[in-house]
């Protein structure tokens, strides 16, 4: 059989795509879109399940397997799914409200466990469906209509969240850049087991511009830093670069310091520290920002170790029979008294 | 090898009484090892060929302080000579480990009933422990009462201590004493416990050398001192021909998922989170890999519902487990499995409420919980176990009704049945009727398309396209979808036609169900009606109503949504019905709602089951 050769509208469905217009979602549905195109997989390989929020409308415009189920539990479903089928390419869709806030528990047990999911979070930093309160990505003392004093909740880092998960795929980056998106796309489905991706996404109309740092002209050449296996770490033109001082990721003038002291990226370090560091240069996107892959290790699947389990035991014990189980713990006869056997 | 096992010899000078059943409970501190105790005598009765019921009882503390009243933990268990429904009322004997357990269940014990004691426990400290300000052993408290007191620590010392076990391990044979004199107070064959112990110490020889010593010690006791001047035989019981097992609602319900899986040809994904008392079922499903079955044991009860919903929506046969506050929290996530129309079990053990409540009793009380606790019109059917055997029939029955009809399924359990256990007839597994799955295979609309919600004629059920089928692409979910295209949908007129269809489905369930049939006297003026648990209590106080020349029916439901069809006409025939239930009244407000009856109820919350007594009296009131 060979490989479908898909363009982008194959994944596209006959439902009217509902996000505002301007919405930081269409580009990233226009990015996963093209990339599935790319592969050249089947369609029918693929389930996205989503939970509430405006992102979590993202399976109905997939022409693909897709459940929009309930608010925060999208990797709870998936970890079922893919328990059951893992052939299937399993893919979470949820927003900053979704994953961190109500969905918390499910997310951080999903990557501990290694559970073979790309999630998808769409973090615009504001709770969008239910009209504009602050979430937890929302800066401190952010003014909302739930927060008109400004917001006291100390707001996550959700890369940090993800590395101090077990995570063993963490990575970053923004709506408008559809290239980077799709790098991280195919880097997150060749990783065996759970990928993160957060996916800077603007919502232009309850937090317009909250990604302007990275994404403005103007602003964007000093303070994206872009994280490439292999490379030192330098940003603004070479202006600027990344070293280790006392186990803290710190940004130098470059000109300062021995080119050889300037951290060189490794994802594959299999000791997060270093990650995390990076990951602690901003709390959120509000200057010098990372992007990229911070993580990319390898570590046994669950559904992997769970199949490995149940063929062992088959190997062991046989196929399954029911006969013997149910008489498994001592049995006793009684003879029908008009026989003569007893 | 079951028919091989020897009857203990009659002792020659003791007068041995033969009896139709006994009750027997044995009581002690948590850490004595009495659900041992009891369980061994149990398995030696059923393997003797007694028909037997047992009721274990035990503190929700894993550790309560030792020798304190809320550390006592016991077993009970009737054996008889004839079908028993029940583990009975009050103990004919009592075994007392300890001050504390003598405090707890004297009061339950039959005047002129035999009482087990192990006189080492009664020191000063644990007489106070127990509240004792006199020595009960002394100040008369045990009048009226066939006493037995042995010294079983030293005794038990003595016997274990050439087998090598040392330091605090030497004590702990202390049950197998106490079940070895039970041994030869009942007539009981000793070579199943003997052999069982060799066979779970398997590794720690000098343990199962020990228990042996101890039970053989116990048993020797017994006969050399002619420890009671009656000793007890229960002649087996004339149960219908068959290979039969002892087994709890726990286990039997497991087999039945297993079994499930097997008739359907789908692999059985469990999704849990650890609760009392549901978690055995987890752990007895986690043992059988070699049948495919996939446990998650999840970091929530919600994961544990959403990862079955995720496991049916890939094809599995899927299944999650709790107990009441677990299930109140899976309560979003199976509104959200019955209006996207996956099957899906979901198990409820039930203990005692509201909230932590009483972890470790029975109690019936998540009755209108179950039929209506949901958010929004979602009534999905609900299925009552009524004894520990029929745990395994009803959970493929659960699986057949979720997968034919695209439904999540609540089955209901309890305390009692999942730890209670009883004799089971083994039923022929090629027998047993395979459950149809019928997957979608090809696209069902105009042009190739495929529509999610294009309802089957006869049962209304949608169709099941697995992830991974080609040209069967489609999406699911939460928010209300339109009629056969299952795309999203505000539209008023179709949301009324969607819940119309969804309650019509599920009632439709009714053409499978069988009808009910009364019990007992058909043209009786009262008829008891009963779920769950509660059967055999019922029918046991029947029977003794009916002995005594009373004239009663009665009828159990395993189905409570939707309820069998002939129902209403049954008990508009009879002029009073009584309901009993371990709830203050659930069951009795859906009769009297549904079906414009006066029944009248018999109800308790005491973390116990009913006394047959208590049934007695009260049909007894009701038809004088
Ligand atoms: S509210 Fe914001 S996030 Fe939601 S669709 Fe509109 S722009 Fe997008």
């Amino acid at each position: 059989m060979t490989a479908p050769s898909y363009t982008r509208a194959d994944f596209q469905t006959d439902q009217e795509v509902r996000w505002c217009p301007g919405c930081g979602d269409y580009t990233i549905l226009a990015s996963v879109q093209q990339f599935l195109a790319g592969l050249g997989r089947p369609r029918e390989e693929f389930v996205f399940v989503s939970g509430i929020g405006c992102a979590a409308r993202f399976p109905y415009y997939m022409n693909t397997f897709g459940m929009h189920s309930i608010h925060g539990r999208a990797p709870a479903i998936a970890s079922g799914i893919v328990a059951s089928r893992p052939d299937l390419s399993v893919w979470v869709i949820t927003g900053d409200g979704d994953a961190l806030s109500i969905g918390g528990n499910h997310l951080i047990h999903a990557l501990r466990r290694n559970v073979d999911m790309k999630i998808l979070l769409f973090n615009n930093q504001i709770y969008g469906l239910t009209k504009g309160q602050y979430s937890p990505t929302s800066e401190a003392g952010k003014t909302t209509k739930s927060s008109p004093y400004g917001s006291i909740d100390y707001p996550f880092n959700p890369v940090s969240l993800a590395l101090g998960a077990e995570a063993t795929f963490v990575a970053r980056t923004l709506d408008m850049d559809r290239n980077h998106t799709q790098g991280l796309l195919q880097a997150a489905y060749e990783h065996e087991g759970s990928a993160f991706i957060e996916i800077y996404q603007n919502c232009n109309v309850f937090n317009d511009k909250a990604f302007i740092q990275l994404t403005g002209k103007e602003e964007r050449v000093h303070n994206r830093i872009d994280l490439e296996m292999g490379k030192p770490i330098v940003f603004d033109g070479g202006a600027k670069a990344v070293v280790m001082r006392d186990g803290q990721a710190t940004v130098v003038d470059s000109s300062t310091v021995d080119p050889k002291a300037i951290l060189v990226h490794d994802p594959t370090r299999p000791d997060p520290a270093i990650a995390f560091a990076l990951s602690r240069l901003s709390h959120g996107p509000y200057g010098p920002t990372p992007l990229g892959i911070f993580r990319d290790v390898s570590r046994p699947t669950y559904e992997g170790q769970m199949h490995a389990q149940i063929d062992a035991a088959k190997e062991k014990n046989g196929e399954g029979d029911l006969a013997r189980l149910i008489a498994s713990q001592g049995t006793w006869t009684v003879k029908d008294p008009s026989s003569n056997g007893g | 090898m079951a028919d091989e096992i020897a009857t203990a010899e009659p002792s020659t000078t003791t007068n041995t009484e033969t009896l139709d059943k006994v009750v027997i409970r044995f009581a002690g501190d948590s850490g004595d090892g009495m659900q041992v105790a009891g369980s061994r005598f149990t398995d030696a009765s059923a393997l003797f060929g007694n028909d037997l019921a047992t009721l274990p009882s035990f503190p929700a503390e894993i550790r309560a302080p030792a020798g304190t009243l809320p550390g006592v933990s016991s077993f009970q268990v009737q054996i008889a000579d004839f079908d028993i429904l029940t583990a009975g009322d009050s103990p004919d004997c009592l075994v007392a480990m300890n001050p504390a357990a003598l405090k707890k269940n004297l009061k339950d014990l039959q005047q002129g009933g035999t009482l087990v004691l192990n006189t080492d426990a009664f020191d000063e400290r644990n007489l106070a422990k127990a509240g004792y300000e006199t020595d009960p052993l002394e100040d008369g408290t045990l009048d009226g009462y066939r006493v037995i007191k042995v010294p079983m620590d030293d005794l038990t010392k003595e016997a274990v201590k050439d087998t090598g076990v040392s330091g605090r391990s030497v004590l702990r044979s202390k049950n197998f004493f106490a079940l070895g004199l039970l041994a030869w107070l009942f007539h009981r064959p000793t070579q199943p416990t003997i052999d069982w112990a060799q066979k779970k110490f398997a590794r720690t020889p000098e343990v199962a050398a020990a228990n042996v010593a101890a039970f053989q010690a116990g048993y020797t006791f017994g006969e050399a001192t002619e420890a009671a001047k009656i000793t007890f035989e229960i002649k087996p019981a004339a149960l219908r021909p068959g290979t039969y097992t002892n087994v709890n609602g726990n286990t039997a319900l497991a087999w039945g998922l297993i079994a499930a899986s097997k008739l359907s040809g789908l692999p059985l994904f469990y999704g849990t989170y650890p609760i009392t008392p549901a978690s055995d079922i987890l752990h007895e499903l986690a043992r059988h890999k070699n049948f495919g079955v996939r446990t998650f044991q999840a970091e929530d009860e919600i994961a544990g519902v959403g990862s079955a919903i995720g496991a049916a929506f890939a094809g599995s046969l899927a299944v999650t487990g709790s107990s009441g506050p677990g299930i109140a929290l899976k309560s979003e996530a199976i509104s959200l499995a019955f209006t996207m129309e996956l099957p899906l079990i979901v198990i409820n053990v039930q203990r005692g409420g509201p909230s932590t409540g009483l972890p470790t009793k029975p109690e019936q009380s998540d009755l209108l919980f179950s039929l209506y606790g949901r958010h929004g019109e979602s009534p999905i059917p609900v299925l009552a176990i009524a004894s520990p055997s029929d745990a395994f029939e009803l959970t493929i029955e659960a699986a057949r009704i979720a997968i034919k009809y695209m439904t999540p399924v609540l089955l209901l359990s309890d305390n009692q049945v999942a730890n209670g256990s009883e004799p089971w007839m083994l039923p022929d597994v090629n027998a047993l009727e395979s459950i149809d799955v019928q997957f979608a295979e090809h696209p069902n609309g105009p042009n190739g398309t495929f529509l999610p919600y294009m309802r089957d004629i006869d049962t209304f059920a949608r169709p099941w396209a697995v992830p991974g089928t080609a040209g069967l692409e489609h999406r699911i979910g939460g928010l209300e979808k339109e009629a056969i295209t299952g795309n999203v949908s505000y539209d008023p007129a179709n949301h009324q036609l969607m819940t119309d269809s969804r309650a019509w489905k599920v009632a439709n369930i009714v053409n499978d169900i069988p009808d009910l049939e009364v019990a007992g006297d058909e043209d009786a003026e009262l008829l008891v009606l009963g779920w769950g648990s509660t059967f055999g209590s019922i029918r046991a106080a029947a029977r003794r109503v009916r002995l005594a020349g009373g004239k009663v029916a009665t009828l159990h439901l395993r189905h409570l949504n939707p309820m069998p069809q002939n129902l209403g006409e049954i008990l508009h025939r009879y002029e009073k019905i009584l309901i009993p239930e371990l709830n203050t009244g659930q069951l009795r407000k859906v009769i009297r709602a549904e079906f414009l009856v006066d029944a009248k109820g018999l109800n308790k919350v005491a973390g116990e089951p009913f006394k047959i007594s208590e049934i007695t009296e009260k049909i007894e009131e009701m038809t004088k």
